[in-house]
């Protein structure tokens, strides 16, 4: 069944032509439901392709199904094929893409209700799956940097989706922008690959000797400047809290569950050449946008802006655990981080939507009450985050703080960052969870939250499911209960392997587990008890992000404009000038000389009389000589 | 002119020479109509430029794939005492390009209303378009002179006389910039001609003279730098590119159509036909410095577009940042970064020529180019914001789109030989995506004005002249082999002729490289 590869990518691309085509007659809520049918065969169709992967035999290495459809860019010894790969890791994302898109498409369906632009939501919504499966599947770098650059596109159309309000347009460029930043690293690795080993389709590079110790590091280094702008690292995270600006099921399906998480897939894919040195410095990069992310989360008052610093900080965990060699623990954390934040995001969208365009938590409180189903599937995506077991997350956050704890280098170091970020994490959750859900009611009366309708609190309650039990994908109790671990497992150069004893695992669960409930204790004696006072727990300088932002667009408005706007008057002076110049220099002359035509024949004769002479002179000169 | 038509050749039917005459017999055909039917102009124009187009195609149907060499040829004596000949012919380099030129010049004509004078401005039309075939085609060295020369004339007139509010200055700016530069070319192709002769005939057939390579080392490479001259002021590279921002914005919209999807290509055109196959030892000697001109156009011509104040100008000068990867490409001699280099001539064609178009359609509804005067225009006109969108996107060089797809094959190709070129230059995708995007925010996102809330939308008409662009930047995008597999056989001829006389060889990429030892790391054994 692995051949019904072509229909996972087709069936959102047809939907994206359908919309195209009749999306404004149809209207709402029929272009809704064709995106959403089209996503969910989409799933259908990945759940038929991974069920003929398992029937092939795992250990041979059979599951590795390339898919070609066409010779895309031939040139010379390049060949670019459109070409799918379908392989353990592949599937995997897809299988969470498709299935999370799906239920954020049904979820969109109430979401932009009464939107006079509904259609052309999921249009884009369908776009943006295509791209993605693109860049999940694509067989060589340059088809998924089709897919990278296509969900970038999309994502700068629904980040500025409400495109009349300034803020929205800003920051779908922005996006735009910065992201570019990283694929030009992308372009750069992809040329150094193809120059040094011959070929840019993964199986082949994968199965080539190893590059110089100098290339591979450029390469591996290259590739995580492609990988943290998508994923928003430091230093180029600062377009993800803006991009909250698009639509509340965006930033769930986009900004949190699928396209952030390209960068990690894509280290993931190169795993083969990655080196040493580079993987030191993505865990560094890692941990410290982890830390940094939790801290600014700390302050946050918009409800969305919370979890978009708490995205960027689970993402430097994935991170984090790539530079540690742990493969399978980022994408472990990938999915689980999938289920929850998507959860979170599409709960914080339903009580936006509640509490009719309100993102001030501030404004909230004990909407526990009236929006039952939301609070509670909230509660659950908290519980997960925080890291409490058995919700899914402290299965894949733990596996990363200890891959972290064995890293070569720094291995303390690293596990003790990413310990107090999860302390961080916890408290800035739970504080969250409180401002909204608990406390005392701070809206107006004639506010009238309301529990969201059905396609919206159904997405709501699976997604808490997964969030529930989605830690049972990899559990580390029985070794054969590790079912991701043996299923990615063929895709690995170098498998990872944990060579703590069973006596330091418990113990460093143990502590990360109470770090997480510190923190939540925390939070509930400051915001909910109030025994602890609030007024200095938010100070400016998170709030602010700690001023990297500020500090951007300050050299970018300042140094940047006018650096750039002195090279313009530079082109229309000097360049320019000096062409013109030179056109009225030969005016000029013309001028000047322009009296000896001055018309009179008495002049001319004179003229010809004093040449003839001059003439007879140089004539005679010459001669006697 | 019969004999021309019905002159010997390779084909039984000389169509090169038709896409020549047909044009020029639509121009005398148009002047020819009564003055008081000027309704009649453009469409009997459009007709004449069509059945060109139509020829065009036929070329494409009839050129075969597999051959590198010229096909369709067809010679003509002319002036016979100095061994100048009528001769033309389409290989995979100039296939392209005459294509485009087929199609561009009916759609400019069913879609742009000059709105005084129609038809000289028709007529004018149609000798651009029949004076860029005849460069494209010209295999003679004296011939190609004269065809690059009179493509000026018309440009020169539909400036002047169709123009903005500055057009004569512009008209006069682009004309003489332009005419100083190929000056020189014409004492470069004389010196070729006659120092090549050395006891045989003379000849100005390029075919013979490339495979000649008679000059001495020094001469071959004045003579280059004659011909480079003229092309780099076509191209145009910085810095000899200030004519071009004044003309574009000046010329009326057909002008600013076909002077950037035709012809700018003249000048890099030019630079592969005459430099790199009539000069190969002086092309490997110069090519440091013109990448390095390339690059500089690229990343200097996207920091000059970001701050310009009309939309025309910001289009202008991202000419002269595609222009320069085009540049960096040719002078990268790699399979790729030429085979890129003449797909982003064809897709620079596309996608700014729609552009143009449609900076025009926005300038005719709001009579104003200045960005700060334009906010909103998505709310208004939805439609257009689109097609806007696409070929911005294309021109962002977003994949799945055609700009990509030359972009990506001039940079890989490049790396090959030219590393740290290619390292900035690709910074170049990041500036092209701040112009555009940041002149888009401000045009089309936003609140509209009063003014721009009545900004009407795509009428039908409108929708179809720009869906052929719409449909070649999707197609070139997805599946461009159909080009790249016709350009590729001359591309690789244009290369082992470079090999052949030069020092230069082609890397191949993969394998492997020797690796200088390093001796101060203990750690390498």
């Amino acid at each position: 069944m692995v051949e019904l590869i072509w229909l996972v990518p087709a069936l959102p691309l047809l939907g994206f032509f359908l919309l195209l085509l009749i999306g404004h007659k149809v209207g709402e809520p029929g272009s809704g439901w064709i995106a959403t049918i089209a996503a969910g065969g989409s799933f259908l169709a990945t759940l038929a392709v991974f069920v003929g992967l398992l029937g092939r035999d795992g250990h041979a290495g059979d599951r590795s199904y390339e898919f070609i459809l066409f010779e895309w860019l031939p040139a010379g010894s390049l060949k670019v094929e459109a070409g799918f790969l379908v392989d353990p890791l592949s599937i995997t994302m897809a299988l969470f893409v498709t299935g999370v898109g799906s239920l954020i498409h049904l979820y969109s369906i109430g979401y932009m209700h009464g939107d006079p632009k509904f259609s052309k939501f999921f249009l884009y919504l369908n776009l943006f799956l295509f791209s993605m499966l693109m860049l999940v599947f694509g067989n060589n770098l340059v088809v998924t940097f089709l897919g990278w650059e296509g969900v970038g596109a999309c994502s700068y159309f629904l980040i500025s989706f409400w495109h009349q309000r300034e803020s929205a347009a800003r920051a779908g460029k922005k996006a735009f922008v910065t992201n570019r930043v990283g694929d030009w690293g992308f372009m750069i690795a992809t040329f150094a690959i193809w120059s040094a080993l011959g070929t840019v389709t993964y199986t082949e590079i994968s199965n080539s000797p190893a590059m110089s110790a100098a290339t591979g590091t450029a390469v591996s280094l290259l590739l995580f400047v492609a990988a943290a702008g998508k994923s928003a690292q430091l230093p180029l995270y600062v377009w993800l809290p803006d991009a909250m600006e698009g639509p509340t099921p965006v930033s769930a399906m986009v900004h949190a569950a699928t396209m952030v998480t390209s960068g990690v897939y894509l280290l993931v894919r190169m795993n083969s050449v990655l080196t040493d040195d580079a993987l030191l410095v993505i865990a560094v990069v890692g941990a410290a946008t982890a830390l940094f992310a939790a801290l600014c989360a700390v302050a946050q008052h918009d409800i969305k802006k919370v979890l978009a610093y708490s995205t960027v900080s689970q993402l430097g965990y994935m991170f984090l655990a790539i530079g540690s060699g742990a493969y399978v623990a980022a994408i472990f954390h990938v999915i689980t981080h999938a289920f929850f934040k998507a959860l979170l995001f599409l709960g914080s969208g339903s009580v936006i939507h509640g509490m009719h365009d309100e993102q001030d938590m501030r404004k909230m409180g004990a909407l526990r009450a009236v929006m039952p189903i939301t609070a509670g599937t909230f509660i659950v995506g908290w519980l997960a985050i925080a890291g409490v077991p058995p919700f899914a997350g402290f299965w894949s956050k733990d596996e990363i703080l200890l891959a972290a704890w064995e890293q070569k280098n720094i291995g303390p170091l690293l596990w003790f960052v990413g310990l107090v970020t999860a302390l961080l994490t916890a408290y800035y959750m739970s504080r969250q969870v409180i401002l909204v859900f608990f406390g005392k009611q701070n809206w107006e009366e004639d506010v009238h939250p309301h529990e969201s309708s059905w396609t919206m609190t159904t997405p709501l309650c699976l997604l808490a499911g997964a969030a529930v039990v989605g830690g049972a994908i990899n559990l580390p109790l029985v070794k054969d209960w590790l079912v991701l671990e043996h299923f990615l497992e063929p895709i690995f150069h170098h498998p990872h392997h944990f060579s703590s004893g069973t006596a330091t695992k418990i113990a460093l669960a143990v502590i990360s587990v109470v770090a997480g409930l510190i923190g939540i204790s925390i939070a509930i004696l400051s915001w909910l008890t109030r025994r602890i006072p609030t007024d200095r727990l938010e100070p400016e300088f998170l709030e602010n992000a700690m001023y990297v932002d500020a500090t951007y667009a300050r050299v970018v408005g300042g140094t940047g404009t006018s650096a750039f706007q002195k090279t313009a008057d530079f082109d229309s002076s000097v360049v320019d000038g000096s062409v013109n110049g030179l056109g009225r220099l030969i005016m000029k002359f013309g001028q000047l000389i322009q009296p000896t035509q001055s018309g009179y024949m008495r002049n001319y004769a004179i003229g010809i009389a004093v040449g003839a002479l001059a003439i007879i002179a140089l004539l005679a000169w010459g001669l006697l000589l | 002119m019969m004999q021309l038509l019905t002159a010997q050749s390779v084909a039984s039917f000389p169509v090169l020479n038709a896409l020549i005459i047909v044009p020029v017999v639509g121009a005398l055909v148009v002047v020819l109509l009564p003055n008081s039917r000027p309704e009649l102009m453009r469409p009997v124009g459009a007709i004449f430029a069509a059945i060109a187009g139509a020829f065009s195609l036929y070329v494409m149907a009839e050129f075969s794939v597999q051959d590198p060499g010229f096909q369709l040829q067809s010679i003509q004596s002319w002036i016979p005492s100095l061994g100048i000949n009528w001769h033309v012919g389409v290989d995979g380099i100039s296939l392209w390009l005459v294509v485009l030129t087929g199609l561009i010049t009916p759609i400019v004509l069913i879609a742009v209303d000059p709105h005084h004078d129609p038809k000289p401005y028709t007529a004018w039309l149609l000798l651009l378009q029949a004076g860029s075939f005849g460069a494209f085609l010209a295999l003679d060295l004296f011939l190609f002179f004269v065809m690059f020369e009179i493509v000026l004339v018309p440009m020169y007139m539909l400036i002047g006389g169709w123009g903005y509010d500055d057009r004569r200055y512009a008209a006069t700016k682009f004309f003489l910039y332009t005419m100083a530069g190929s000056a020189l070319m014409l004492v470069a192709i004389i010196s070729v001609a006659t120092l090549s002769s050395g006891g045989q005939d003379i000849t100005f057939n390029v075919i013979e003279l490339a495979q000649r390579q008679a000059l001495s080392t020094n001469t071959a490479r004045l003579c280059f730098l004659a011909f480079v001259l003229a092309f780099v002021i076509k191209v145009p590279v910085v810095p000899v590119h200030t004519w071009l921002p004044d003309a574009h914005t000046q010329a009326p919209t057909a002008g600013s159509v076909v002077l950037a999807a035709v012809m700018l290509k003249l000048g890099t055109y030019g630079l592969l036909r005459f430099g790199l196959y009539l000069f190969p030892e002086a092309s490997v000697w110069a090519a440091p410095t013109l990448a390095t001109l390339g690059v500089i156009g690229v990343i200097y011509g996207a920091i000059v577009a970001t701050m310009q104040k009309d939309l025309k100008r910001l289009v202008a000068y991202s000419s002269v940042a595609h222009m320069g990867f085009i540049v960096l490409g040719i002078f990268a001699f790699t399979t790729q970064s030429l085979e890129g280099g003449v797909l982003q001539m064809i897709n620079h064609g596309l996608s700014t020529g729609a552009l143009f178009l449609m900076v025009g359609m926005l300038y005719e509804r709001r009579k104003t180019r200045a960005i700060s005067e334009l906010s909103g225009i998505q709310s208004a006109a939805p439609i257009f914001a689109g097609f806007f969108t696409v070929a911005m996107l294309s021109s962002i060089g977003v994949p799945g789109l055609n700009g990509f797809v030359g972009e990506f094959l001039v940079l890989i190709g490049s790396y090959e030989t030219r590393r740290w070129w290619t390292v900035i230059a690709a910074t170049g995708v990041i500036l092209a995506a701040l112009y555009l995007l940041w002149a888009y925010q401000r045009v089309f996102h936003g609140e509209p004005t009063a003014d721009d809330e009545k900004t009407a939308d795509l009428s039908l008409k409108e929708g179809l002249v720009l869906t052929p662009f719409l449909v070649g930047i999707v197609f070139l995008g997805v599946y461009p082999k159909p080009l790249l597999e016709r350009i590729e056989p001359a591309v690789n001829n244009l290369i082992s002729h470079l090999e052949d006389h030069s020092d230069y060889v082609q890397p191949d990429p993969g394998a492997p490289v020797v690796v200088e030892r390093d001796h101060g790391s203990k750690d390498d054994h």
